[in-house]
């Protein structure tokens, strides 16, 4: 194989992984479904292609601005639904997200359903990595705060999180404003690497494909996000010379994920040193149990 | 001195009063009872206490402060927590991480030295862990704090509720059935608990239940309640007495 091919590829996986990072932690972390990130991804590509085509910036700063854009978005639907509960906010996001594209399909200035051609090509494997990195140990420490673990406790049981005095709205808020800047600059990397922007590359299958990796992934983990981005992203692309048969593939294995483990590949679990450490003790100590167990039985 | 007053507190659900003009007033460091049937308000009085219910009527004063209809997470912070008549733990989290949570407010960096770890925010977690560590052991709950909340045996389940309340260093604790579907024996070994803690936390208690001999033997002050209305305020010995209370558990003779 060709390695062009193979690092395309992969900086699509890193570009998806930015976006389901974000969503990971309003999803797996906060517990709320959003359908509507693929919004989020577009106003962060058309803001960052902005900078970069019509102000003439530096790449990182139009990422950033992008980001920071979907974020301040997000900020104000967020005020607007998120005193709605569960599925009711899911909706409101989907409507979101779907409001977002048509409103860039009739936007001229960005060439609207045409699409917007011409964009610098920025985006290549090594800054996919680093921004990634970076974003993952961000997110990484985040989780393991104060501010995490009163998300992590929102997921849990809303009524006993405001009885130990978190402020769930404001938790709620402050998830979806990280996980939209993720998305923006998820967005903005990929406008960078296409060098083309259309509003159809940002519909509502965009948005079930991040949800998808990351349930696929597992709630609440970080490294299933990245296990999931990097599989589901490469699979489709692995599968190409089954043709035809490549998407079914991909459904299949989904399903299979889900129904023989339905909390994800990683199951709420995450790839650190110190949990593997715990991983081979307990195997260690299983090896070291079955000994005894089998004297245990020649003694009754 | 009285840490909690309720005024003329008043609670409608439509046209069904569930809660009308209640006066009473918890005595600082004392642990006060709050008892009636089924159905008479007691966790709706609970519910405007800790601001999960809005109030109709009326009002809720918290060391000489107006708490009325303040939000729920603010009333906590202003040192009132509880626990539920129904347990509501982080079921999915370890006992550790359900008392480490309910920590926070004990540490105080925000969003952007979480993310770069700055030293403020390890020395403060570091701290917040050694409360956790601290609370688990005060309440025996320290070797079994890695078990997932629901997997506890459900006494315990109710023992970790209350070392999760405390971890917010409150002043009053609200306890709703704490010894609901125990046996004598695990009673007795809660009465000595709240007792126990009161001591070590300089805590006011308020307490419904419907053990009258957890309620008797441990409380200083009790109100009854009766369809939403006070039906007689005192002493154990003085309620046990009282010819409205024994009407309204029992009913009228002939």
């Amino acid at each position: 194989m060709d390695l062009n091919y193979i690092s395309g590829i992969l900086t699509l996986a890193g570009i998806n992984l930015m976006a389901v990072l974000g969503l990971s932690l309003l999803t797996g972390f906060t517990g709320m479904f959003s359908f509507g990130h693929a919004g989020f991804m577009a106003i962060g590509g058309y803001t960052s292609a902005m900078m970069t085509v019509k102000f003439g910036l530096p790449f990182i700063p139009a990422l950033l601005i992008g980001g920071l854009a979907a974020s301040l978005v997000s900020s104000v639907i967020g005020r607007l639904t998120l005193k709605l509960k569960g599925d009711y906010f899911c909706i409101a996001t989907l409507g979101f997200g779907e409001a977002i594209r048509l409103i860039f399909d009739n936007v001229q200035y960005f060439g609207g359903a045409r699409g917007w051609p011409g964009i610098p090509h920025y985006t290549n494997i090594f800054n996919v990595i680093i921004l990634n990195i970076i974003a993952i140990v961000i997110l990484a420490n985040l989780v393991r705060s104060k501010h995490g673990r009163n998300m992590i406790a929102v997921r849990e049981e809303e009524l006993a999180s405001q009885i130990v005095g978190i402020n769930v709205f404001k938790h709620k808020l402050i998830s979806l404003m990280i996980s939209a800047a993720y998305a923006g600059v998820a967005g903005g990397l990929m406008a960078h690497y296409m060098t083309f922007l259309a509003p159809k590359m940002f519909s509502l299958v965009k948005s079930t494909e991040l949800t998808i990796i990351v349930i696929f992934g597992g709630l609440g983990s970080i490294s299933g996000s990245v296990l999931g981005a990097l599989v589901l992203t490469s699979l489709p692309e692995i599968l190409r010379a089954f043709a035809d048969w490549r998407l079914v593939i991909y459904g299949l294995s989904v399903v299979i994920i889900m129904i023989t483990r339905p909390s994800g590949l990683m199951g709420g679990y995450e790839f650190t040193p110190s949990s593997m450490k715990k991983l081979i003790t307990r195997i260690k100590n299983r090896n070291k149990d079955l000994p005894n167990q089998m004297e245990g039985g020649k003694t009754v | 001195m009285n840490i909690l007053e309720l005024k003329n507190l008043t609670k409608t659900f439509g046209g069904l009063t569930a809660v009308g003009n209640v006066d009473f007033e918890v005595p600082k460091d004392s642990i006060s009872g709050l008892i009636g049937p089924n159905g008479a308000g007691k966790t709706t009085i609970f519910n405007l206490i800790t601001g999960v219910y809005k109030v109709t009527g009326g009002k809720i004063i918290f060391k000489g402060q107006d708490i009325t209809n303040m939000e729920p997470y603010k009333i906590a912070e202003s040192g009132i927590t509880r626990t539920f008549q129904n347990i509501r733990l982080f079921k999915k989290l370890t006992v550790y991480e359900n008392v480490l949570t309910a920590c926070h407010a004990n540490a105080n960096y925000n969003l952007l030295e979480s993310v770069l770890r700055t030293p403020k925010c390890r020395k403060q977690e570091k701290e917040l862990k050694e409360k956790a560590d601290n609370l688990l052991e005060i309440m025996g709950l320290h070797d079994r704090k890695d078990m997932i909340a629901n997997n506890l045996p459900y006494g315990l389940q109710r023992r970790l509720e209350i070392a999760r309340a405390l971890a917010l260093n409150p002043e009053l604790l609200l306890l709703d059935e704490p010894a609901a579907g125990m046996n004598p024996d695990e009673t007795v070994q809660l009465m000595a608990l709240i007792a126990d803690i009161r001591e070590k936390f300089n805590l006011t208690v308020l307490i419904i239940d419907h053990h009258m001999d957890l309620i008797m033997g441990i409380c200083e002050k009790i109100m009854v309640l009766n369809f939403g209305c006070k039906l007689a305020e005192g002493t154990p010995q003085e309620i046990q007495n009282n010819p409205k209370v024994i009407e309204a558990y029992l009913g009228v003779e002939g």
